[in-house]
């Protein structure tokens, strides 16, 4: 165990010597993710509860799509799935794009968490006051405006006990990735156990490293709830 | 029988050349996968959320750490280590008694990892759920003299149900969709299948979309059975009538 330790206390946190490994790879992989993810979900969110049908359908068919299917399968298509097909690779930046696995599996994580994250976020929206909204339009407020100034800011902070639970469950999705070859904490785990054979110990310290890391995010969000949604709570 | 299917609607490219019965074969192994897990983490959750509801420390706090390890650790983590160390606990257990090798059988081992896994998250749901019932109602039922176990199954179950239910949908969707992973330990699931059968026709993203559209059918039609159960269980309750 200690000899275990010692040997691959370096892999599991930061490096193997070569590359990016372990908790930083899975930190790098959260991160990117969440963040384009969440980009794109605003814009959506506000899309998925348009009073138009033809703006907020499509967005419906994208979210029903990523979130009826496994991550596992999205993220085999967009590693291998996308790269068998034969015109794919007959396009010069496609083929550099679907060559790399990096760039796959954070397509594939980001479209993944981009689908929860909109439903998460509409359904903030629409839970939203009506006189919320009234006071907004009472102002003069309309169009980008009422959005950017009061339907965006309102939601977020709304939205985010659901949007923690998003987080989590995005970095537990992390593990996947290293089927796609990604250096990530299971990953460097899978190696130690292939190599010393010591399978409990192996896993039993990436899966520690999951748990304190899942425990610092849940953490940090009640901080962040503490500091922006408080105005929800019980007076006090 | 589906290949012959697709040329007769005069659809050959949807033909799945020869893949067919293969693909089925998975798709039946993830159901029957789902489904097992199903029931052994709705058994485990119920228990846990009994001991979690306790008055007996000794009970109490075994549930509370099962809850609180599995939930914070990915369930692939979970899958790769209990899989891969009951097989070592076990042989170092028969190489000890002098017995023979066993083998554990992958997919006893999948159903009873996900099972285990899944339980903690029911358990969450079945506490929260018992919670909801009122107290009176328990307390009416000692008054009516009935037993411990009549207590639960006549009264606080059929009651919980009700707030249990959109939980148990969650979950029963999420653990749908973590069966796609046991392809990672072995288990000839539809994603193996698809993965086999797109190998060796170079069509791998062709059979990956129809893995994908397979678990899209099964998630759909677990949509509407849900909102059928919840029409049933929250018959009586205002929120019904919207």
């Amino acid at each position: 165990m200690i000899e275990l330790l010692q040997e691959y206390w370096k892999a599991f946190l930061y490096t193997d010597g070569t590359e990016m490994t372990g908790l930083a790879m899975t930190l790098w992989l959260l991160t990117a993710s969440i963040f384009i993810g969440f980009l794109g979900a605003i814009p959506l969110a506000i899309a998925r509860v348009s009073e138009r049908a033809y703006v907020r359908w499509p967005v419906q068919f994208y979210t029903y799509l990523f979130r009826g299917t496994p991550l596992y399968i999205q993220l085999l298509i967009c590693y291998t799935g996308i790269y068998s097909i034969a015109a794919v690779r007959s396009q010069p930046l496609l083929d550099e794009f679907f060559r790399d696995a990096m760039n796959c599996t954070i397509l594939a994580f980001a479209l993944n968490t981009c689908a929860y994250t909109t439903e998460i976020f509409a359904g903030a929206i629409r839970n939203i006051p009506y006189g919320e909204l009234e006071a907004a339009k009472a102002y003069g407020l309309n169009g980008w405006r009422l959005n950017a100034f009061v339907v965006v800011p309102s939601a977020l902070r709304r939205a985010l006990p659901y949007y923690s639970n998003e987080v989590i469950l995005m970095l537990h999705s992390t593990s996947v990735a290293f089927t796609a070859t990604i250096p990530d904490i299971l990953k460097v785990a899978r190696d130690a156990n292939s190599e010393t054979f010591l399978t409990f110990q192996s896993f039993g310290i990436g899966a520690l490293i999951y748990l304190v890391l899942s425990f610092a995010l849940v953490g940090l969000f009640r901080l962040a709830e503490r500091r922006w949604l408080s105005f929800l709570g019980p007076a006090h | 029988m589906i290949d012959n299917f697709f040329e007769v609607v005069g659809l050959p490219g949807l033909s799945m050349q020869g893949f067919g019965p293969l693909l089925l074969m998975g798709t039946w192994m993830t159901i029957k996968l789902s489904l097992l897990s199903l029931a052994v983490s709705v058994i485990l959750g119920l228990i846990g959320a009994c001991a979690k509801l306790s008055s007996l420390a000794i009970a109490r706090l075994p549930a509370q750490m099962y809850t609180t390890l599995i939930r914070g650790v990915p369930d692939l983590v979970l899958m790769l280590l209990i899989f891969y160390s009951l097989q070592t606990w076990l042989t170092s257990l028969t190489q000890s008694l002098g017995w023979n090798y066993i083998e554990i059988d992958p997919f006893a081992a999948g159903v009873i990892t996900l099972g285990f896994i899944y339980g903690a998250y029911f358990t969450e749901t079945f506490r929260g759920a018992m919670l909801s019932v009122p107290k009176g109602q328990r307390e009416a039922a000692v008054a009516y003299g009935l037993s411990r176990s009549q207590r639960f199954f006549l009264i606080t179950f059929p009651q919980m149900m009700r707030f249990a239910l959109p939980g148990i949908g969650n979950n029963w969707l999420v653990l749908l969709k973590a069966t796609a992973l046991v392809s990672i330990i072995g288990l000839a699931d539809l994603v193996k299948a698809a993965q086999d059968a797109g190998k060796s026709t170079f069509q791998l993203f062709y059979f990956l979309v129809l893995a994908a559209l397979i678990y899209l059918v099964i998630t759909t039609l677990s949509n509407l059975v849900l909102r059928r159960l919840a029409r049933k269980y929250s018959a009586g309750s205002r929120e019904a009538l919207q």
